[in-house]
This record gives structure tokens, C-alpha cells and sequence, in this order.
């Protein structure tokens, strides 16, 4: 595990490199989209996160995409996004005019080896990759004020429920970490997603819950504001050298790593940790991406890939970003390259203690 | 509050806003008019337009399209019998045979001007309601919404119809679909035969119109002529007004029923329209014309079905969970110009949530009116010849049931269920009580598995819940009160009745046959999975052999005995095609969509159907096809939308709309 950090912490490095050469190699794109339309599939409907995030990029990306084609946004949910997915798999072009977004719930099917995945994501170039974080947050009645060791110990003794989508979802890594710490969780399941969950929690019926950090700015803060929930902790984020740090939202709250550190005076390790490190990195830093097929001409991505540059570099866009995706560099070019790399490879031994956990745990089956 | 209210008329009052809301009526009509297109399909389209436009006016647009949708879409279910939305469902029950007796136009007028009470009773109660409603709404946990399920199921007593056991089998069957895919609490995939497209469970959508439009297409082409008997429309939407006004208590209640089921997130909209239909029918005292055309029919679906959008912005604005399709892209509208629902839509930003409000009853009254105007002319649909119309209604549903998922299953599952459909109506089988099986079918399950894990099965005696459980009960009693006794009926008809039940007895035995497949798949999941599909078999199998035993000993002259092959009155023509003739040319386009595609089939269909079922010249023909073709493709386009392909399109590329 330790030289996988590595390996992974010097292809950041690496990156960082190339993605300095990367800006002044590029010679100047050629493809123009004058009068097309580019198809960008969702492979999720138009409630949630990732609809939400692609709305928000569109009109800003087709407006620095040569000749400003209209980005239509495409909704395909189904099968655990792995429908729509299958979909851009099997028909997409090498013509640039369709992209995927996806997000952490179509990268987990494919890292447990899902039978309904018929996708790879070598298959694929990534333009752009946006992460995001996860923040715990729990009942005031438990009396835990902050993540400390002796807060941690109330929590333990806390007999507690979880809504959840199922143990396969992104909610894995919710419930590993409750694990690690030695949280006496139990999953509720059948949640029809991350708002029904919180909605319980505001009912009373659970007394611990997570959201990602947009809907945790947009529907929890208020919350906590109120005195009806006390934020924990993150799941964190990685830095330029895969190092797991604090979520940059959230500078105030420790990661799961740290709690354990203050819990038990030394860093997490073993297969369990691991494995939470691995799903951790595949749902979170790298979770939203935009693809397109390989085999698009080099101009092709570059002009795509420029496009995603200029649109970050933009003025305002940081503070529109901040307040709809949560404070975190989105990546493009090389950076972007890694993140995926980070969020779509798995070592063998953490997959197959992930599975043997979540049959043990859950009766699950991906 | 009061202050907020003035700030707020005085913004609606506004010529931009006001132009922008017509704008957005303008649309919701020319959308909602299509059965099966309703709010999801108009705000997709509206979605890409809204970026950067000035907050105050998209807000206009998106509510005025939001809210005339659940008015349109009452054409297609008065004028047609086919469900304009899952919100309209239960109008057709008693608008269709209205429109057929002659009394479309009265019909429309009383649904429209329902629709526009309701809408501004709904108004009203959100006005008040909304300051303390997140309180209240955190009240229902999901031990009460599981009682609530089970009061929305209660209704299938007054829905039956004229034999109980056919009524309590219909909820079954449905209750069964709709647990068909992923279980709620384990994932596990339930009856899906290892097919992706099973897995995620029937889409309601297509239910729907499986349920009504196909049958009803069916019936409408075997009895030739046009929809309307009689060749004039009447005069009566004023006669409609005016039957409104008379039981305006009525349309009262239900607009409250409509407000409070849409304010509960989770339990969404689509039951709406069935319990207040069974509302309807459990409290009047003369039940003998509904299903044949009793204008109280009409009046209590579509008063609730429009509440229900304003009900519905109560979880929507306040929690951020929307209660409908709809309304879940109606946030994704509300984010993209800025707006964030939450606690503060009742705090700092009051006056813009009143703006929301009033906008919505505004477009209510616009919308209404719009719809009062046109129904004349929408009503001559109903003289046209029915050949002429078929491929059009045949297209238009098909769009409508892919655009759900997307996926040529959609088109499968519409004929598959459709001939279920098909077989219910003819058997007499209550379909409005399979359709509320199957909407309850999933948040039932879901709320019974979870309420047991937040409060074990002490949640039975929480204090909401035994409140609903005593609404449920005296529901139920209210309508067992009243229930007519139809036996006199039966016997006076049992000449008339069939002499063979056989076909009723094979359809029995099927059904039976089902019910032991549920059961048996079931057994293969873990206890969680399989425990609900189970519970389903067990309770249904010992019906379903009572009524195979009864149909095959040929009870000619009990209740169960229905054939509306020798009963119906779709049969009073001579040289009327057999059951089976129609539904083969349904099967033929099917089998050429999976081969060549649904684009090609479509334009195939077109020409083939009209040339050999209708007079029309080759002139006529290409006009129709061009014009019909035309506009679905156009719509994909807007819409992103890929007809389903077939094998063609497997082997070869081809460019958009065939490939």
C-alpha cells in the first residue's frame, strides 16, 4: 500500500510538470464547432448532484469551446448509472460531439466489477475533473461536540441508524469509516437518496448522517446554525501528492484519519484502511468527470480541454463554484489525468477485502 | 407575513412578470396537450434557455409552465380516455364516457374551472400553511407515511367495483408489477429474469398508459366511427361552471386532500387524483353513474390535481425535496438562477416564496381560462374518424412511454402490460385499483421496512399513526355503508350476461399462475428481499382460487361473471374485427421496431395503417405521415432523445433520427 502512495504521489508530481510544459506545448486548436451540438449524456436524472453540476458547466464550457456549439444535456439514468453509461460505451463518436459526466456511483459498479458494467474507463479521455467532499455530521442530542477522543468515546456508546442508499453506493465509504472508528452504526436502507437521508435525521429517525459538500453548505449549514446538528468531521481531501489532508471547505474539521489518530495515538493502517483510502480517493477528489471517447482527433481534445481551462481561469467563476460545487480546484489537463487514474484503479487486495467486507457486513453482492 | 404578502402581489402584478408567465403557460399547454408529456418533458426543455436570464423572470416561466400542466392534460383524458399525465389518471374514469355521451364540452369545462378552484384553494391554504409547515411535515415519519400508504390502498374497497375479490386481485397484481426490480431495502432484483431494463422496476408512466390509452385505442378503432356518438359537442361548458359551482364543497375538500398528499415528501403526487376520486365515491350517496359519467367524476380529480402542485412546493421550497418528477427539475430551475430552496424560503426570502405561490394560482387562472377557450376547438377531435386519429394517438403514446426511460423496453412493457390492460377490461377487472397497487406498491414496502427499523413494530401505536389508522378505518366503513347493492342489477343482466367463462376461467388461472410465480421468487431472496413479495403471494393465492374455482364451474349468474366481449357496448356496429385484429397490428410495429428500428416502423405504420383502414389518398396519407413524423422528430431533437433501435441499427451506422 505504501508504494502505491508513492507511485500515486509521484505521478501527481509528475503531473504538476507536465501540466506546466502541457500549457505552453499546446500549439493552437484547429477544431471549430461552429453551428454543431455537442451531446453531453448524464447518466443520472434530473434530481440530483450530478445534474446539477453539468447544468452548471454547460453554458459556461460551450461558450469557450471554438465556434460555441450548444451543449445539450442529455439525462440517462438507470441501473445505478451504469445504463447510460453502457450507452456513451457502445454508441459514442470519436468526433468530440458526445461526452459523459460521470460521478462516483458509476466509477463504483465498475471497481467492484458490477456484471451490469459493459464500460472501461481506459476506453476513455478525460477534460475535466471536479471533486468533492463528504461531511458527517450528527444529533446534538448525543452530546458530542466535536471529534475529539473523549467525544469519539461518547459517540461510541451511542446506539446509532444510518439512512442509506444501499452498501454498494458511494454510501461505502460512510459506512467503512463508521467501521474504522468503531461506530455502533446500523444502516437503514431503501433511501431514495442523500435528501430523504437527511430529511430523517431532521425527523429524528437517525441520529448520524453525511451529505456531499454542496448540499451540506446549501441544506445542513442552516442546521447546524440552528443548534440542530453538530458537523464532525470530512472525509478529506487529496493533495498534489495523494496525501490525504483536510478538506480545503472545511478547513476547521478533521479527517477520518485524524480521528482516529486522536482516538487511538497513532495513524489508521491495515487492509480496512486501505480499502477506505482506495474507495475514499475513487468517490470523492476525482467523483464528477467529463469524458470523451478515445480516439478523438488530438485537436479535437485539446480544444475540449482548453475550453474546460479557460472556463475555470475565468473571472468569477471561482466564487460561482464555490457556491454551487464547494471550494475545491477543479482539474484539467495532466492534474486531471491523475485524478483519474487516482479514482479508477483499484489494487486487487483492497477490492477483494471491499467485497469480502461487504458481503460479511451487508449480505451484498455488487 | 401580510407585508411579505402586498410586497409579493405588487411583484406579480408586473408587466414582465406577467408576460413571462403567459410565456410559460404558452408552453406548459403546448406541451401538456400531449398525453403522457406533462411538467418533466417541458421543464427539460425550458432548462437550457433559463441561464442567465434575470432571476424574477425564469422563476415566472418555470411556474407558469409548472403549473398549467395538471389543466391541459385533461384534454387527452376526457377527449380520449387516455391519461393526459399520472396526474390525471382517475379523470378519465368518468370524463371519457362523458365526452362519448356527447357532454365533452361540459366535461372540459367543469375539469377546467375545478382545476382553477382548486389551484387558488390550494393557493389559499399554502398561504397560511407554509410559515409553520416544516414542523408539521417533520411530524410524518415514515411510520405515518407507511399508514398513509395503507389508507391510499383502502380506497381499492370503493374502487372495486361490482365483485370484491377482482378488485382485491387488480391491487394485488399491482402491487406485484410495482415490486417487480431492485427490493427498497437489500437491492436484490425481484422477478427481473437477469434483465437490466426489469431491474430498475416499470416506469409509472408507461403503466399508465398501458392501462388506459391501449385499451381504449383498441375499443375506440374496433367500434369504427369517431369518439363521439353523437356528432355534436353540446353546449356545455357552461353547464360545466355550473356544475362546479354546485358542488363546490366538494371541490373544496378535495383541492385540501390534493394540498396535504402533495405536501408529504415522498409519498409524490401520482395517487392524488385516486383518492380523491375514491373520496368522491365513498361519500356520495348515489353511486350509479360513476364510471358511466358522473360529473362529480371529473370535478374531485382534477380540483385535487392541481392543489397538489401547490402542495408540492411545500417540500420542494422548504426542504429541498421535490414530491414529483417535476418538481425535482423545477429545483434544478430554481438552482440554475440562483435560487437555493431551504428554511430561509419562509424567513428572509418570504415574500419571493410568496411570489412563487401566487404566481403558481395566477397561472392557474390563465391557464384555465386558456384551456376553457380552446376546448372547443380540441373538442372536435372527438368527431373526427377514429382511423384517422389511431396512428397519430399510437405515436404519440409511444414517445411518451420511451422518453421515461429511454430504452426500446419501454415500448415492450407498453404493449406487454397494455394487453394485460386489455384483458382486465374485458373481464371486468378494476384497473384503477391495479394502478393504485402499483403507485403504493414501492413507498409501502419502503416506509413499512423502514418505520420497523426506526421504531421496531412499536410504531404501530405511535399517535399519528393510530390517527390515520382511524381516518382509514372509518373511510372504508363510510364506504361500505353506501355501497349499492348490485345484485338486483345482476340478476336483472344475467341474461345479457356471458354463457362461456372460459376465457374468464384460462385469464383466472393465469393470474393464479402469476401470483405462485411472485411467491416462489420471492423464497429465492434473502428474508428482507423477499418478504414483501411473499406476503403479496400469500394473501392473493387463496383469492385467486376462489376465483378460479368460481369462473371455472361457470357462475354464469354470480358477480364475478364480466365478459365485455358479449356485454361491452363498443359491439353495437355490425362486422366489428375480433378482439385479436388490432392488437396484431400493435404486435407487427413492435416486432419492426426491434428489427428496423422505431423511427422507420413509425412512417411504415403510418402508411400501411392508413392506406388499408382508412379512404385517404396517397396525397392524404404523406401529408399526415410528414406532418405527424414531423413533429415527434422535431421534439426528440429539442429534447435530445434517440428513438429506440432496432437489429438495423445494430449492424449499421446510421445517421439521426434512424440510427
Amino acid at each position: 500500500m505504501k508504494t502505491l502512495t508513492l507511485a500515486k504521489g509521484a505521478t501527481l508530481a509528475f503531473a504538476g510538470f507536465a501540466l506546466t510544459l502541457g500549457t505552453v506545448a499546446t500549439p493552437a486548436p484547429a477544431a471549430d464547432f461552429s453551428g454543431k451540438r455537442i451531446e453531453w449524456i448524464i447518466p443520472y436524472g434530473t434530481g440530483g448532484g450530478s445534474n446539477r453540476w453539468a447544468r452548471f458547466y454547460a453554458p459556461r464550457l460551450q461558450k469557450n469551446i471554438p465556434g460555441q456549439p450548444t451543449i445539450a444535456i442529455k439525462n440517462m439514468p438507470g441501473a445505478s448509472s451504469t445504463k447510460g453509461t453502457n450507452f456513451f460505451a457502445r454508441r459514442a463518436t470519436t468526433d468530440g460531439l458526445m461526452m459523459l459526466g460521470t460521478s462516483g456511483s458509476t466509477q463504483f459498479p465498475f471497481l467492484l466489477d458490477d456484471r451490469r458494467v459493459k464500460y472501461d474507463y481506459a476506453d476513455w479521455e478525460v477534460i475535466l475533473a471536479t471533486p468533492v467532499g463528504g461531511i458527517v455530521y450528527v444529533n446534538p442530542s448525543l452530546g458530542v461536540k466535536e471529534a475529539t477522543k473523549a467525544g469519539m468515546k461518547q459517540l461510541q456508546k451511542a446506539k446509532l441508524k444510518f439512512g442509506s442508499q444501499g452498501a454498494t453506493s458511494l454510501d461505502l465509504v460512510p459506512l467503512l469509516a463508521f467501521d474504522i472508528l468503531g461506530l455502533n452504526v446500523k444502516p437503514v436502507f431503501g433511501m431514495k437518496g442523500r435528501g430523504p437521508s437527511r430529511l430523517a435525521f431532521e425527523r429524528g429517525e437517525v441520529r448520524i448522517d453525511y451529505q456531499t459538500t454542496p448540499a451540506f453548505i446549501k441544506r445542513v449549514t442552516p442546521l447546524v446554525k440552528a443548534g440542530k446538528a453538530v458537523p464532525l468531521m470530512t472525509w478529506g481531501m487529496l493533495d498534489d501528492n495523494g496525501e490525504l489532508v483536510r478538506d480545503p471547505t472545511f478547513p476547521n474539521l478533521p479527517h477520518v484519519g485524524e480521528v482516529y489518530e486522536r482516538m487511538h495515538g497513532k495513524k489508521p493502517k491495515g487492509p480496512a484502511w486501505n480499502a477506505w483510502r482506495t474507495f475514499m480517493a475513487a468517490g470523492y477528489p476525482a467523483q464528477k468527470m467529463i469524458f470523451v471517447k478515445k480516439g478523438t482527433p488530438a485537436d479535437i481534445v485539446a480544444a475540449l480541454r482548453k475550453a474546460a481551462a479557460d472556463t475555470i481561469n475565468e473571472p468569477g467563476f471561482k466564487e460561482a463554484a464555490a457556491k454551487s460545487l464547494g471550494n475545491y480546484p477543479q482539474a484539467v489537463g495532466a492534474k486531471a489525468e491523475v485524478l483519474k487514474k487516482v479514482a479508477t484503479t483499484v489494487s486487487p487486495e483492497s477490492k477483494a477485502w471491499v467485497k469480502a467486507w461487504l458481503k460479511r457486513r451487508f449480505n451484498a453482492v455488487p | 407575513m401580510l407585508e411579505a404578502l402586498a410586497a409579493a402581489l405588487v411583484e406579480i402584478t408586473s408587466g414582465q412578470h406577467l408576460i413571462y408567465l403567459l410565456a410559460g403557460v404558452a408552453m406548459g399547454l403546448a406541451v401538456g396537450i400531449f398525453p403522457g408529456l406533462g411538467g418533466i418533458v417541458g421543464l427539460s426543455i425550458l432548462l437550457p434557455f433559463l441561464y442567465g436570464m434575470d432571476p424574477t423572470s425564469a422563476l415566472s416561466m418555470l411556474i407558469g409552465l409548472v403549473a398549467v400542466i395538471p389543466t391541459s392534460d385533461t384534454f387527452t383524458s376526457v377527449l380520449m380516455g387516455i391519461p393526459g399525465s399520472s396526474a390525471s389518471q382517475a379523470t378519465v374514469l368518468d370524463g371519457f364516457p362523458l365526452a362519448k355521451k356527447g357532454e365533452g364540452a361540459r366535461a372540459l369545462g367543469a375539469a377546467f374551472s375545478a382545476s382553477l378552484f382548486g389551484g387558488l384553494i390550494g393557493a389559499v391554504i399554502l398561504t397560511f400553511v407554509i410559515v409553520i409547515a416544516r414542523d408539521v411535515i417533520l411530524l410524518f415519519t415514515s411510520a405515518e407515511l407507511f399508514m398513509l400508504t395503507i389508507l391510499g390502498l383502502s380506497m381499492v374497497g370503493v374502487l372495486a367495483g361490482g365483485n370484491m375479490a377482482k378488485g382485491l386481485l387488480a391491487c394485488g397484481l399491482g402491487l406485484m408489477f410495482g415490486a417487480l426490480g431492485g427490493a427498497p431495502a437489500t437491492g436484490e432484483y425481484r422477478m427481473a429474469l437477469g434483465n437490466a431494463y426489469l431491474g430498475d422496476g416499470l416506469p409509472l408512466v408507461v403503466i399508465g398508459l398501458a392501462m388506459f390509452a391501449v385499451p381504449e385505442i383498441i375499443d375506440l378503432l374496433r367500434a369504427g366511427g369517431s369518439i363521439s356518438r353523437s356528432q355534436t359537442l353540446g353546449q356545455g361548458w357552461l353547464r360545466g361552471l355550473k356544475d362546479m359551482w354546485m358542488y363546490k364543497w366538494l371541490c373544496v375538500r378535495c383541492a385540501g386532500i390534493g394540498c396535504l398528499i402533495g405536501a408529504l415528501p415522498g409519498l409524490g403526487g401520482s395517487v392524488v387524483d385516486w383518492i380523491a376520486y375514491g373520496h368522491v365515491k365513498q361519500t356520495a350517496k348515489d353511486k350509479s353513474q360513476f364510471g358511466k359519467g358522473d360529473i362529480r367524476g371529473v370535478l374531485a380529480p382534477e380540483s385535487a390535481n392541481n392543489a397538489k402542485e401547490g402542495g408540492g412546493l411545500i417540500p420542494t421550497l422548504l426542504f429541498g425535496i421535490p414530491g414529483s418528477g417535476s418538481m425535482a427539475v423545477f429545483i434544478g430551475g430554481m438552482v440554475l438562477i440562483g435560487l437555493e430552496p431551504g428554511p430561509a424560503m419562509v424567513e428572509g426570502q418570504l415574500n419571493l416564496t410568496y411570489v412563487i405561490i401566487w404566481s403558481l394560482a395566477l397561472a392557474n387562472v390563465v391557464g384555465a381560462g386558456a384551456c376553457l377557450f380552446l376546448s372547443k376547438y380540441v373538442a372536435m377531435l372527438t368527431t373526427i374518424r377514429y382511423t384517422y386519429l389511431a396512428p397519430f394517438m399510437i405515436m404519440v403514446i409511444c414517445f411518451a412511454a420511451f422518453q421515461a426511460q429511454r430504452d426500446l423496453g419501454d415500448l415492450i412493457t407498453l404493449f406487454v402490460v397494455g394487453l394485460l390492460g386489455i384483458l382486465l377490461k374485458r373481464f371486468g377487472w378494476p384497473r384503477p385499483a391495479f394502478l393504485i397497487g402499483f403507485v403504493l406498491a414501492d413507498q409501502s414496502e419502503t416506509y413499512l421496512y423502514q418505520a420497523v427499523q426506526f421504531y421496531d413494530w412499536d410504531f404501530l401505536l405511535r399517535p399519528g399513526v393510530l390517527i390515520i389508522a382511524a381516518i382509514t378505518v372509518v373511510s372504508a366503513w363510510v364506504g361500505a355503508r353506501n355501497a349499492p347493492t348490485a345484485d338486483i342489477d345482476a340478476e336483472a343482466a344475467a341474461a345479457l350476461k356471458a354463457q362461456n367463462m372460459r376465457p374468464q376461467a384460462w385469464f383466472a388461472t393465469a393470474v393464479f399462475a402469476f401470483f405462485a410465480w411472485g411467491l416462489i421468487d420471492g423464497l429465492g431472496h434473502s428474508f428482507i428481499g423477499g418478504i414483501y413479495t411473499i406476503g403479496i403471494g400469500v394473501a392473493m393465492l387463496p383469492i385467486a382460487a376462489y376465483l378460479v374455482y368460481m369462473t371455472w364451474s361457470n357462475r354464469v349468474a354470480h358477480s364475478v361473471n364480466y365478459d365485455h366481449e358479449v356485454e361491452g357496448d363498443h359491439l353495437q356496429g355490425d362486422d366489428i374485427p375480433g378482439l385479436w385484429h388490432y392488437i396484431l397490428w400493435l404486435a407487427a410495429f413492435l416486432v419492426s421496431t426491434v428489427l428496423i428500428g422505431f423511427w422507420l416502423s413509425i412512417i411504415g405504420f403510418f402508411v400501411i395503417f392508413l392506406r388499408v383502414k382508412s379512404d385517404a389518398s396517397w396525397l392524404r396519407i404523406a401529408a399526415m405521415t410528414t406532418g405527424g413524423v414531423g413533429f415527434v422528430t422535431a421534439l426528440a431533437w429539442i429534447m435530445v432523445l434517440d428513438f429506440p433501435p432496432g437489429l438495423l441499427q445494430d449492424v449499421l451506422v446510421l445517421p439521426w433520427p434512424i440510427g
